[in-house]
């Protein structure tokens, strides 16, 4: 039992280990990191960084990234709400077979949908915009916010909902007022986890952009396949991609255990 | 459980979750649909060709293999991911400052981008620049995932296990702390070995989001895309073409919209198949396990 600490220790250790190698990547020069195998930088340099922070062609990548992620976190969010309240309290023709519709577009491979998301948004004028990838993605997390919040709606006493009724609250009003501040930690985990799915993602958001709505991982894998791989720059732009979730994971810290169960334990 | 009030105009309050689901899922499908039972010449003329597709692609060797590669891959990132998850879960502190700390980088692969896992190991796997790489190859092993099958699939499955095995330790971390301390205390009464607390009372409560891990962890290795195509781009040959792969390169590489269309709709109904198999056999369990207990 003294040795128990071990294990997450290395486990800890085994996660951090790339994650440090791209760090001292990002900041040794292009021809350091070829011609010589040091375990830090042996002349540190920011040059990448700056590289990232003056090209618009690369920091455009992570506004796009930034607007699309936040658009289908409100559009997730918003929808679900109701929706999963619904399921959460009130039985009605179909609920059953419509939440498990719901999970099986949670299953559905992205590279299924590619070609023909391609196509639909073309032939709507919404190919390269934002809101297209948003949307998009919306297709498998609208059913993991309302698997989410059923969770934790369902934990809330439906005492709090007749009261509330007999109180002489409308729907929209006791919804707002008092039924969404008692599940307040379930919305935060639940935007965490829209924003997770969406940030990660690669293949619709690339399929889906060509220019002006081009997500940073797609540029990424632009520079990886031109010629001259500089892996200074790419490490420096892997570095910036964790940061937003390194923040965001900060923010839901004293949620995350319960969160990561979905609100089902 | 309490009895649920029926209420028919709660469809007014699914209807926004239904019509952009619909949009987004029902249209797109019913293109690949259509796909999968015409032919086309370009110009946009099309012409029916009823199952051939179908019947070609399921008597096709590079399906098969796709097929094959991809189900050995799921089932060995099961295999590993979950004794593994469920083991450090239970070493994990329950108090103090190693608490936050563990789950703070624990979640961190979780929101990485999955492109850049793949260039997050690309660049610790390599043999010139790589820490892993140059590493063994100091060992004196004979390491290059670039042109040796094998090592291109060790290192597939343990970039696997670097990004995905913290979500199941956190899932059962929850299942964990959700366990009242007066259930040790009553066990430790009994003199239950530490073997029997794990089996009668640990694992029991841990089976709800162990499920939920399983399922997830199944789904999403079964879909896997972005980060073989990023570190091996399927190869070296074919030997790490997974189904998705395969698809994308049928679909957008080659253009391919009939097969392509056939190999998406039979890809997505074995994912149908398996997830209602394991959803249904787990939940069996579990409520008869309830029954038992009670």
């Amino acid at each position: 039992m003294r040795w128990k600490w071990m294990l997450p220790t290395v486990y800890i250790c085994f996660l951090l280990l790339p994650i440090y190698w791209l760090l001292n990547m990002s900041l040794k020069t292009n021809a350091e990191i070829l011609s010589t195998f040091s375990f830090w930088p042996q002349h540190l340099t920011l040059d990448n960084y700056r590289v990232i922070f003056t090209d618009p062609s690369w920091y455009s990548g992570y506004i796009n990234s930034m607007i699309y992620v936040s658009l289908n976190v409100i559009i997730s969010v918003s929808c679900a709400l109701p929706a999963a309240y619904a399921f959460s309290r009130y039985s009605f023709v179909g609920d059953k077979h419509l939440f498990f519709w719901l999970l099986t577009n949670r299953m559905a491979p992205p590279a299924v949908f590619a070609l023909p998301f391609f196509q639909l948004y073309s032939s709507i004028g919404l190919f390269d915009t934002h809101i297209a990838v948003a949307l998009a993605h919306c297709l498998f997390n609208i059913p993991l916010s309302v698997w989410i919040l059923e969770g934790f709606m369902s934990g809330v006493p439906r005492e709090v909902d007749e009261t509330a009724f007999i109180d002489g609250y409308y729907w929209p009003h006791f919804f707002v007022k008092i039924f969404m501040p008692n599940i307040a930690s379930g919305i935060g985990v639940t935007a965490f986890f829209c924003f997770m799915f969406s940030w990660v993602e690669l293949l619709l958001a690339r399929t889906l952009t060509a220019v002006n709505a081009k997500p940073i991982a797609a540029i990424m894998t632009r520079t990886v396949s031109a010629s001259g791989l500089d892996w200074g720059v790419l490490a420096a732009a892997g570095m910036l991609t964790i940061l937003p979730g390194a923040l965001v994971i900060w923010f839901v810290r004293n949620h995350i255990a319960k969160g990561f169960a979905l609100g089902r334990v | 459980m309490i009895e649920k009030q029926v209420n028919q105009k709660a469809w007014f309050m699914v209807l926004p979750v239904f019509l952009v689901v619909a949009f987004s899922a029902i249209i797109p499908l019913m293109t690949v649909v259509n796909y999968s039972v015409q032919d086309t010449f370009g110009n946009n003329q099309f012409f029916w060709v009823g199952m051939d597709w179908f019947r070609d692609l399921l008597h096709s060797e590079r399906f098969h293999d796709a097929f094959f590669r991809q189900v050995s891959f799921s089932a060995i990132i099961l295999c590993i991911e979950i004794p593994l998850g469920i083991v450090i879960a239970l070493a994990m502190p329950r108090k103090g400052w190693g608490v936050p700390v563990c789950l703070i980088t624990m979640a961190l692969p979780l929101l990485i981008p999955w492109n850049v896992v793949g260039t997050i190991w690309q660049i610790f796997a390599r043999v010139d620049i790589g820490l892993l790489g140059h590493t063994l190859a100091a060992l004196g092993v004979d390491y290059n995932y670039t042109q040796d099958p094998v090592a291109a699939w060790i290192t597939i499955i343990i970039m696997d296990i670097w990004h995905w095995t913290s979500l199941v330790v956190l899932l059962c971390y929850a299942g964990l702390c959700s366990i009242p301390d007066a259930y040790y205390q009553a066990a430790k009464i009994d003199g239950a070995s530490r073997l029997s607390v794990f089996r009668y009372i640990q694992l029991p409560k841990m089976q709800r989001v162990l499920l939920i891990a399983i399922l997830l962890r199944f789904m999403d290795s079964f879909m896997i895309y972005t980060e073989p195509f990023v570190i091996t781009g399927g190869g070296p040959g074919n030997s790490t073409t997974f189904m998705s792969i395969d698809l994308v390169k049928m679909a957008i590489g080659q253009f391919d919209l009939g097969p392509a269309a056939a190999m998406s709709l039979i890809y997505f109904l074995v994912i149908l198949l398996l997830c209602w198999v394991f959803f249904t056999v787990m939940s069996n369990i579990g409520e008869e396990r309830s029954k038992g207990g009670a």
